[in-house]
């Protein structure tokens, strides 16, 4: 109970905020929601939604469970999160379907695997189960920016030189396909969201040493 | 008998869980550093599928869907219960789970020591709650179909996931630019078998 007195947006509480933008990453460092990560990246705008999505049901049901923490029974906590989060999901479907149809039929199943997606129970076991409701929330917005970011990156890459196009407005000029510019198919097709996730990293381990593997 | 195989074969190479999907990424990375340990995974992965996806096909079809309480009275025909089609199916995975940990806890306790922590995971495992929403989206003709997809889905999963670990063996010898090492390699090594797989697309049988 120490930090009864904290101000809600007290150093300690913003560092929830951002620790999981960089090093903490959910993705790159945690390997946690990688499952879903990458099907929805083909272009900006699903990845958005998706990214959203995400943040909203984390930062509830991290708030949700946080509050519910001493009262859950331990052998059936599972359970209990897994319906919490279920519940979520599903009120964020059923919005989806009704006012963003078209996104919702492009990310088809991958709405519905937000309640396993692993950052969610990673976050949820990890953080909410031990810590205060504000907190959790908190440490629910970080991490499912985390992730958002890295599906955004991602989607911008696959998006631009997959198909010349950022949400959904062409950007390469045609100038550039007249000279002889071809999109690269690759990007589109699901290895290459892989294989740009494995660069970023690279690119992240090389910023952040201690974070190199031992082989 | 001709549409069961095309079934079949498609889930496997063309539509697999991994490759072309993504799904169960979380434990195929964590868990595929040694081929026993993967299979043995891969094996329980198979096996949940197998069970979990006829059953909420049958659950779907029988409770759920537009119409589907017919069978308890003709008034029932207007209901729809498909939205709550997600908890359901997170349910019946949940609880199965739990059976397949007590299995495997009490018939192979090597592997439930090695498996550690992604055995109660198994619940959250995106490539079984993935399989009950193909279910759902492809819209199945009948049972059998639906057996034969989570059937061939399941063995999917677990050539990729002795493929890639069998490959990561072998890695640990390669000298590789350290902060590659691990997860970085073991993410391309993925896509690069992805493309591999890439090549049965288009199969039809």
């Amino acid at each position: 109970m120490e930090n009864k007195k904290q101000p809600l947006f007290s150093p300690a509480n913003m560092k929830l905020l951002s620790k999981p933008l960089g090093r903490d990453n959910p993705i790159t460092v945690q390997v946690l929601g990688v499952c879903s990560a990458l099907a929805v990246t083909v272009q900006l705008q699903p990845a958005f939604v998706m990214a959203v999505s995400v943040i909203a049901v984390l930062a509830v049901s991290n708030l949700l469970v946080s509050l519910l923490r001493t009262t859950i029974p331990p052998r059936i906590r599972m359970i209990v999160q897994l319906m919490i989060v279920a519940f979520l999901v599903i009120i964020v479907d059923q919005i989806l379907l009704a006012f963003a149809f078209e996104i919702s039929r492009q990310l088809s199943i991958f709405v519905g695997l937000i309640i396993t997606n692993c950052i969610v129970m990673g976050r949820l076991e990890a953080f909410a189960m031990t810590n205060k409701p504000w907190q959790s929330f908190l440490d629910g917005i970080g991490n499912a920016t985390g992730y958002g970011v890295i599906l955004l990156i991602v989607a911008f890459f696959r998006e631009l030189l997959g198909s010349g196009t950022l949400w959904g407005f062409q950007v390469i000029p045609q100038a550039f396909y007249d000279a002889g510019y071809v999109n690269n198919g690759l990007f589109i097709l699901p290895p290459m969201a892989l294989i740009l996730v494995g660069v970023m990293i690279w690119i992240h381990r090389l910023k952040n040493n201690e974070l190199i593997e031992k082989n | 008998m001709e549409n069961l195989l095309n079934i079949f074969i498609s889930s496997i190479f063309v539509d697999n869980m991994i490759f072309a999907y993504f799904l169960g990424m979380c434990a195929f990375l964590a868990i595929s550093k040694t081929v026993r340990t993967s299979v043995g995974f891969g094996l329980v992965i198979l096996f949940v599928l197998a069970v979990t996806v006829p059953l909420n096909y049958l659950i779907f079809n029988y409770l759920l869907k537009q119409g589907a309480l017919v069978w308890i009275s003709p008034d029932l025909a207007h209901v729809d219960l498909s939205f709550l089609s997600f908890i359901m199916f997170i349910a019946v995975i949940a609880s199965l789970t739990q059976v397949v940990e007590m299995v495997v806890e009490k018939y192979a306790p090597v592997l439930y020591n090695e498996l550690g922590i992604f055995l109660p995971l198994v619940a959250v495992q995106c490539a079984i709650m993935g399989g009950s929403l193909f279910m759902q989206e492809r819209e199945y003709e009948n049972i059998l179909e639906v057996t034969v997809f989570a059937f061939g889905s399941g063995i999917g999963w677990l050539i990729a996931i002795v493929g890639i670990s069998a490959i990561r063996e072998k890695i640990r010898y390669s000298n590789i630019p350290a902060p590659l090492r691990g997860l970085g390699i073991a993410f391309i090594v993925t896509g690069l078998m992805a493309i591999g797989f890439m090549s049965f697309m288009g199969i039809r049988l």
